[in-house]
């Protein structure tokens, strides 16, 4: 008997990426432009800082763009789709059994080290993420479908810089 | 050419609710690939399960293969779909970083916001961070301004860069996509087998990948065939959107708009003479550029005009309205931005100053006028028509 709250397997990864491809290219057709994600986080970055420093934002510069004077950093379509992004990981979760408070952790290390490794690997990766312009799905997903140069030499060393400090970190996720 | 639509011609609301729909299709997308399981992303970079590579490398050859497609028939108009820009070394190094971030936190960006709304509390904690991380680097990009604006190009693809056709570079990159998917399947078979005894055998079983993968070589191999449309072709197709500006004068400009671009520090203005080369040879404006009409068709002569950002204007001069309006066409229908001609070209150029009284010590270079001319015009003497079109049009969802 399968419990009610066994998740769901994933599906094929190529079925996921021809689904996420035709929604990459519907993103195009419609807006000119793709997917992403770091640059709404951005924007609810200085959003939040904006709420406790107004005047903060509009000195330095990379935070004027999106909200100084009468900017208001969360008027951008880039909102949106990230709000989307979140619903639509919610009804899938939620469909397939997979909604659930938990914590994702290899199986040799604390709850403990794992939050504070998340949210300094968020930092890196954020900042990386600023540093590069995008995202992995703003600049590798997007880029790469428009054969931006850029965007493939980004992406391969993402992958390079991943591969380069697997080898120090494996006792996290193994 | 009806793709791609503007959404935002549909009122505020709409496109909004449409960035919403879509943002619910990727995120449905990206968790049903697992993407909302750190333990799965991390997995890619100790050679167990390549999903993250197998998901994103079918994307993009899947959307790359159907914009192609749609702009090789004609149907889908390339030039006015946003390319990031490249940035490549601040690209690279910015790259290598995320990388670090990714083993460590198990998460991208986009990949957190999955897991967080499926109710995982490291991807909340890793979503966080990001917010934490790229505050930091807004207080201290300052610092380092100039390597992170350093190699820069405004529209550069892989096609431009390998001086491939877009054909050959779609079916390059699915081909490069293949042999990748390839080696992710040898590589998890091996690492599932090893210690086993059991061979890795060097074929790949499963009936529906051999029809997937035919499907893709042969999407990619008929855009080669097809080709992209012609300059001649492309004006055709968007004849229908472009011809009105012509017919309306909204892209002709007067000369005294002309000179106030001219003189704007903000503004890139690129002039391409259109005249005989003994015309332009007898008196050209200060840094205009000689050029025939058939020049304007060729990609050599458009490329650094695609590399303008959005300050950028190009303003044709002709002798006669027919040749700067056939020139008009052949820039517009490769995407060139912010483009105009300049109205009754260079013949009345010196009649419009001849008026004006100068006092005899301060000659007026009439292949330099400067600002203050205008002064001496009345304020309505023209209407202005330029306005900046920015290449971003929904301002780059990631940037």
């Amino acid at each position: 008997m399968k419990k009610i709250h066994e998740p769901k397997p994933f599906i094929n990864p190529y079925l996921a990426g021809f689904m996420l491809g035709i929604v990459l290219f519907l993103a195009f057709a419609l807006t000119h432009s793709g997917l992403g994600a770091s640059g709404a986080i951005s924007r609810l970055q200085v959003a939040t800082v904006g709420l406790f420093f107004p005047s903060h934002v509009d000195q330095v510069g990379y935070f004027a763009a999106m909200g100084g004077g009468d900017r208001h950093p969360l008027d951008h379509s880039s909102i949106y789709l990230l709000l989307g992004t979140f619903l639509g990981g919610f009804i899938s979760a939620k469909f397939n059994g997979r909604l659930r408070l938990e914590i994702f952790k290899g199986p040799r290390i604390t709850n403990f080290s794992r939050i504070a490794l998340a949210l300094l690997g968020g930092a890196i990766m954020g900042y990386g993420a600023r540093f590069a312009r995008g995202c992995t799905s703003g600049q590798a997903l997007t880029g790469g479908a428009v054969l931006s140069a850029g965007s493939w030499t980004f992406m391969f060393s993402v992958f390079i810089g991943g591969y380069l400090v697997a080898y120090f970190v494996r006792k996290l996720w193994n | 050419m009806w793709l791609p639509i503007d959404v935002m011609t549909f009122g505020l609301v709409t496109a909004n609710l449409i960035f919403l729909m879509i943002g619910v299709g990727f995120g449905i997308s990206l968790e049903l690939a697992g993407f909302g399981d750190s333990r799965r992303l991390a997995a890619q970079f100790y050679f167990k399960d390549m999903t993250v590579l197998k998901t994103m490398f079918t994307a993009i050859v899947v959307a790359c293969l159907l914009l192609f497609l749609s702009a090789a028939l004609g149907l889908l108009d390339f030039s006015e779909i946003a390319v990031n820009q490249t940035y490549l070394w601040p690209g690279i190094v910015g790259g290598l970083i995320m990388g670090v971030g990714f083993v460590i936190g198990g998460y991208c960006p986009g990949t957190s916001v999955i897991s967080a709304s499926s109710l995982k509390i490291d991807g909340m904690v890793f979503f966080l961070g990001t917010a934490i991380g790229a505050g930091v680097f807004g207080e201290s990009v300052s610092s380092f301004s100039g390597f992170w604006n350093s190699s820069y190009s405004e529209r550069l693809l892989l096609s431009d860069w390998l001086q491939w056709s877009i054909g050959a570079t779609v079916f390059g990159v699915t081909v490069l996509a293949l042999a990748m998917f390839y080696a992710a399947e040898k590589t998890e078979e091996y690492v599932r087998k090893r210690g086993t005894g059991t061979p890795v055998s060097w074929k790949i079983k499963n009936k529906k990948y051999h029809l997937g993968a035919a499907a893709l070589l042969g999407t990619a191999f008929a855009i080669w065939t097809i080709g992209q449309p012609d300059v001649a072709r492309r004006w055709e197709l968007l004849k229908n959107r472009y011809e009105p500006l012509l017919t309306s004068r909204d892209v002709y400009i007067h000369p005294l708009e002309y000179i106030k671009t001219w003189n704007d520090s903000a503004i890139k203005l690129i002039t391409i003479d259109l005249r005989s080369k003994e015309e332009f040879e007898k008196f050209h404006i200060f840094d205009a550029q000689y050029a025939q009409v058939d020049e304007l068709k060729t990609s050599e002569f458009t490329a650094p005009l695609l590399q303008l950002s959005g300050n950028g204007v190009v303003v044709l001069i002709s002798e006669s309205e027919q040749s700067a309006e056939q020139g008009w066409k052949w820039l517009k229908a490769q995407g060139v931005k912010n483009l105009y001609i300049l109205d009754g070209g260079l013949k009345d150029w010196p009649l419009l100053f001849s008026s004006l009284k100068v006092a005899p010590h301060e000659s007026l270079d009439l292949a330099k006028p400067p600002l203050k001319i205008l002064d001496k015009f009345p304020k309505d003497t023209f209407t202005p028509k330029i306005k900046l079109q920015t290449t971003k049009r929904s301002g780059g969802l990631c940037g």
